[in-house]
């Protein structure tokens, strides 16, 4: 077992006992803090994948803004309110039911599944690291996309305003 | 050596546990948690298909999903605040007020 293997199943471990940590705290603090490692451990596999522009973006984006994001939010509120919100037996039997007809589905189309190799027309020879590669690939054919992106942080940066705001009250 | 497969089936069961947190949570904080979990199993199979097939197209389309993410985080906190304000309570079986 080389060293890659090693380090793939390290990360994938802990991604999802992390992750399994994560959904079944009753303090959605601690939920938060346990996805701050779980994503951390995904950017190391966008590592291991020479998606290393998407890593850094991991931990910027969804370990680093949006986890603060979500402790701010938790800490607005009353904790008491919103901790040990318990659902009833039965509702978690049939999640655990469909959870594992899911997982079950899943891993046989995708052990049964024979991928091809890479489509030699579409390989692009002409980049020399991954960065310059999406970034290429981002302003040349995604450019529409792109400012189409803009339009809808700037769309969501005004709702989340007024959504949030509180009602003046006279 | 690790192929596809493994990241695929990983990828499958970190969905599965984005699926199990929302069928299984009712507070709407961990369930959009979980959302973020679904999410971030996408991404992982598109840089996986990326990498193998050797095209680097598929990344690009993980910088929107994570656009969107962000986005969908922003607004559902929002909404998250809004509602806790109005009702005291982030419980989704007691959010039934549009129920006729």
């Amino acid at each position: 077992m080389g060293l890659y293997d090693i380090l793939f199943y390290y990360f994938a471990a802990v991604t999802v006992i992390t992750a399994l940590l994560a959904i079944t705290r009753s303090n959605p603090v601690h939920a938060v803090l346990f996805l701050i490692p779980c994503f951390f451990h995904v950017a190391g596999l966008f590592v291991l994948l020479k998606a290393e522009f998407l890593a850094v973006i991991q931990i910027l984006v969804p370990a680093g803004a949006l986890m603060v994001l979500y402790l701010f939010v938790v800490f607005l509120f009353n904790l008491s309110a919103i901790k040990g919100i318990r659902s009833s037996h039965r509702q978690s039997a049939l999640a655990g039911i469909v959870a594992v007809a899911l997982l079950l589905v899943l891993a046989v189309l995708v052990v049964s599944s024979v991928f091809p190799g890479p489509f030699q027309e579409l390989v692009d020879k002409s980049a020399v690291d991954n960065t310059s590669a999406v970034g290429g690939s981002l302003y040349t054919s995604f450019l529409f996309p792109f400012e189409l992106a803009s339009l809808v942080l700037l769309a969501v940066m005004f709702g989340a305003m007024v959504l949030a705001r509180r009602e003046d009250k006279e | 050596m690790i192929s596809l497969t493994h990241y695929l089936v990983l990828s499958a069961i970190l969905f599965t546990i984005g699926v199990t947190g929302v069928l299984m949570r009712r507070n709407v904080i961990i369930i959009l948690l979980s959302i973020e979990l679904m999410l971030t199993a996408v991404n992982l199979n598109f840089i996986a298909f990326s990498h193998y097939m050797e095209n680097p197209v598929g990344q690009v389309f993980v910088f929107f999903v994570m656009t969107v993410a962000a986005a969908e985080t922003a607004l559902g906190l929002a909404i998250v605040v809004a509602m806790f304000r109005n009702l005291e309570t982030v419980n989704v079986d007691e959010i039934n007020q549009m129920k006729g």
